[in-house]
């Protein structure tokens, strides 16, 4: 089924992209070093590149003869072209910068007094970023987790090139509706296009509302000083 | 104890402070961008001197020759800030508990949040959100919450600049029961020099970086000078 590969690919792409993003953001948001622009651009290079371009670099890198390519087949004896695993690959690249740019930018704006505060009070520098500027930079955070979703649901070109259209194997929902469409099957292609609009519409409202929940619970209700 | 001789560059003056005060209120006035909140924030470590040396309680924090510069948390410095910085997800009692000292630590005095909370009048805060309480209630949170942490050294950023006429009398009148209470320096900044002589039992001027004293603490304050640098001799 499409719809669970699509799932399990956005899912994947998701929790990667979660555990790298947060910690570069955080880096990226409060410490100044050498050629910081030049990572900054880099990061945010998938944002702008076609979809194509970055497909290629993946097959460039992944590919038989890439350098990664032959790393994982001569140690792990795998490899993620035309697999499961180059379509997470794909989802990670493209939803990363989306990701970080919003966490980033949360980060940024929490208050550094609120940061010197906890020093201040003792704290030390991871618990300074566990304590105060990740749960008050939670708005970005989950913005960043819907667009990071919803990219990653949606990735096609990328995915197309590293990890084909093999169905039950690597045949998200967007390459199957390309597919169905382009074979003149329009009933399979609206069926997959309608269950695809509802769960990204389920998806992006529940992690909305969730968002909004948990940031009453942070700010502690009203404000009725 | 606070002794303090650095220098620091800033972009359009340079700053350079003698201090030293071993008990009550050192009242530093002047008007903004004189340097004031740069000579706390150097104190407390938030900001590196370029030159000079920093002890409090006779342990030396910073000193340029020595390239001694001991990080803010070890300080054990209080610090209140300009706008409280109270962190608006935590509750009055979270917050004041942030930077309690964990068991076993060195401290000898056991205090309990509870107290801190009763002796400033906040107890029947503690369930509350910052963003649901008054500037006056804020400050007493933003002051239980630096003495929890049992500072040898209290600093205080135009604490009550915020507040108005009558919550500024008052609070006024606290910190110096306070000081008294708790018998550790207290160092104040403040733009109104009205305040400074209410509060100040030294008071210093800055203005672009220089500082004039303006008054000088009690006589007792002479020989302890001699100890604390016998003690920073020591301390090497």
């Amino acid at each position: 089924m499409p719809i669970i590969l699509s799932l399990k690919v956005a899912l994947a792409s998701v929790i990667i992209v979660t555990c790298f993003s947060i910690p570069i953001a955080g880096l990226m948001a409060r410490r100044e070093f050498w050629g910081k622009d030049v990572v900054e651009s880099i990061i945010t290079l998938p944002l702008v590149l076609p979809p194509s371009v970055i497909g290629f670099m993946l097959l460039v890198v992944f590919g038989k003869n890439g350098p990664l390519g032959v790393f994982l087949e001569q140690f792990f004896h795998t490899r993620v072209v035309f697999t499961i695993e180059g379509a997470v690959i794909a989802a990670v690249v493209v939803s990363f910068p989306l990701m970080y740019q919003s966490v980033r930018v949360a980060m940024e704006n929490v208050d550094q007094n609120l940061e010197r505060a906890a020093r201040t009070l003792g704290a030390r520098e991871i618990r300074v970023f566990f304590t105060i500027t990740l749960p008050l930079a939670w708005n970005g955070i989950i913005a960043g987790l819907v667009l990071a979703f919803a990219r990653s649901l949606g990735e096609f070109g990328a995915t197309l090139m590293i990890a084909g259209n093999i169905p039950g194997r690597t045949q998200t929902m967007p390459l199957a509706i390309y597919f169905a469409n382009e074979s003149g099957d329009m009933r399979t292609a609206s069926i997959l296009v309608m269950i695809m609009t509802s769960f990204s519409f389920l998806v992006i409202y529940g992690l909305n509302r969730w968002g909004k929940g948990a940031r009453r619970d942070s700010r502690g209700g009203g404000t009725n000083a | 104890m606070l002794k303090a001789h650095f220098k620091k560059k800033l972009p359009s003056f340079e700053l350079e402070v003698d201090v030293s005060i071993s008990n009550g209120i050192l009242a530093l006035v002047g008007h903004s961008g004189a340097g004031k909140t740069t000579i706390l924030q150097c104190v407390a470590g938030l900001q590196t001197p370029s030159w000079g040396e920093i002890a409090i309680s006779n342990k030396p924090v910073f000193s340029s020759e020595l390239g001694t510069n001991v990080p803010i948390r070890k300080r054990r410095i209080g610090y209140l800030f300009q706008d409280y910085a109270l962190f608006p997800h935590m509750t009055v009692e979270k917050n004041v508990l942030y930077g309690k000292p964990k068991k076993g630590s060195a401290s000898e005095q056991v205090l309990t949040a509870g107290d801190v909370l009763e002796m400033l009048k906040i107890g029947h805060l503690r369930n509350r959100y910052p963003s649901q309480i008054s500037g006056g209630e804020k400050q007493r949170v933003a002051l239980a919450r630096a003495l929890m942490t049992e500072p040898e050294l209290l600093l205080l950023d135009e604490p009550l600049s915020a507040l108005d006429q009558n919550t500024r009398s008052t609070l006024q009148q606290e910190l110096l029961k306070l000081q008294a209470q708790w018998k550790i320096p207290f160092v104040l900044v403040t733009h109104d020099l009205q305040e400074a002589e209410m509060l100040g039992d030294q008071i210093i001027k800055i203005d672009h970086g220089q500082q004039e004293i303006i008054k000088e603490q009690g006589e007792q304050g002479k020989p302890e000078k001699l100890e604390l640098v016998r003690g920073l001799n020591n301390a090497r």
